[in-house]
């Protein structure tokens, strides 16, 4: 019981990391796709619990009705429109698995290397206090990103506007059902 | 003790993961899930970073990563959408030919 309450903190990490990896794992072993998106949407859950652990509490609200109520919804509409009745027959992996293998230690082993690095130097604990500070007082988390948001980042904060407008005509440019009626007169292409 | 190694360990083992669904699986939405998966781990990843240093940067740069996956994920179902109109399939291997 003494062991639980001091190591409380690890032991929430590694029961979450290892709900995460597994919800990982299920995202791309899992054959129907119904399947794999609630996967996902678990880890999008376990993901922003970390975000909580990390003091990041405005970031976990966001990733829950972002990613949660917004991409899972769009991901599961196009699931249940499109047919699905080909994928049963075919193998859902590509066939040499081989090469794709060595080329995914090889990198894993590089990136295993970088975060151990990288850890090493990223060890100075600043505290919750300093993602909660705006203009030396501290209010919140929520508070201090929106002073850093509206001040500091407010030009790429207006650049990613665009990036949305772009993104949302592109989709129904791509959605719309007559696009395929150009210069020859009323021919469908297909 | 969690350091910051343990959340970047976390963030590459999803990241691989990841990268891994979306080399490997020929399924067009699987391979669109597991993109959003990489993002993921790259959030975690700023995050980490975020509070190790104090820096609320992290937390900006991560909120931009999750408009743009929102964008990437309209841009990459309307495509689906089209894919299924022209061939009727959303297996990648089928979609072979340039012309519509």
């Amino acid at each position: 019981m003494d062991f639980l309450v001091s190591h409380f903190a690890e032991i929430l990490f590694y029961i979450l990391a290892a709900l995460a990896v597994l919800g990982s794992i299920g995202v791309i072993t899992l054959k129907n796709p119904v399947h794999a998106a609630l996967s996902l949407l678990g880890t999008f859950f376990i993901v922003a619990v970390l975000f909580v652990l990390q003091h990041a509490e405005f970031l976990a609200a966001v990733q829950v009705m972002v990613y949660a109520g917004g991409i899972m919804v769009l991901f599961l509409f196009v699931i249940m429109l499109v047919s699905v009745k080909g994928l049963k027959t075919q193998a859902a992996f590509l066939s040499p698995l081989i090469p794709v293998a060595v080329i995914g230690a090889i990198l894993v082993g590089a990136l295993i290397a970088s975060a151990v690095l990288l850890g090493v130097f990223a060890t100075g604990n600043a505290g919750p206090e300093a993602l909660q500070m705006v203009d030396g007082e501290i209010l919140g988390n929520t508070e201090a990103v929106g002073m850093v948001l509206y001040t500091k980042y407010l030009v790429p904060f207006e650049v990613v506007s665009v990036v949305l407008l772009v993104a949302m005509i592109g989709a129904i440019v791509f959605g719309r059902k007559d696009r395929f009626i150009g210069e020859h007169e009323g021919e469908v292409g297909s | 003790m969690i350091t910051a190694t343990h959340y970047l360990i976390l963030s590459l083992m999803m990241f691989s993961l990841g990268l891994i669904g979306v080399m490997v699986r020929r399924n067009f939405i699987t391979v669109l899930m597991s993109l959003e998966l990489i993002f993921n781990a790259v959030n975690l990843n700023l995050i980490a970073f975020s509070f190790r240093l104090g820096d609320l940067s992290g937390q900006i740069l991560a909120i931009f990563v999750i408009t743009v996956a929102a964008a990437e994920a309209a841009i990459g179902l309307g495509l689906i959408i089209a894919l299924t109109r022209i061939k009727d399939t959303v297996i990648l291997d089928d979609a072979n030919e340039m012309r519509s």
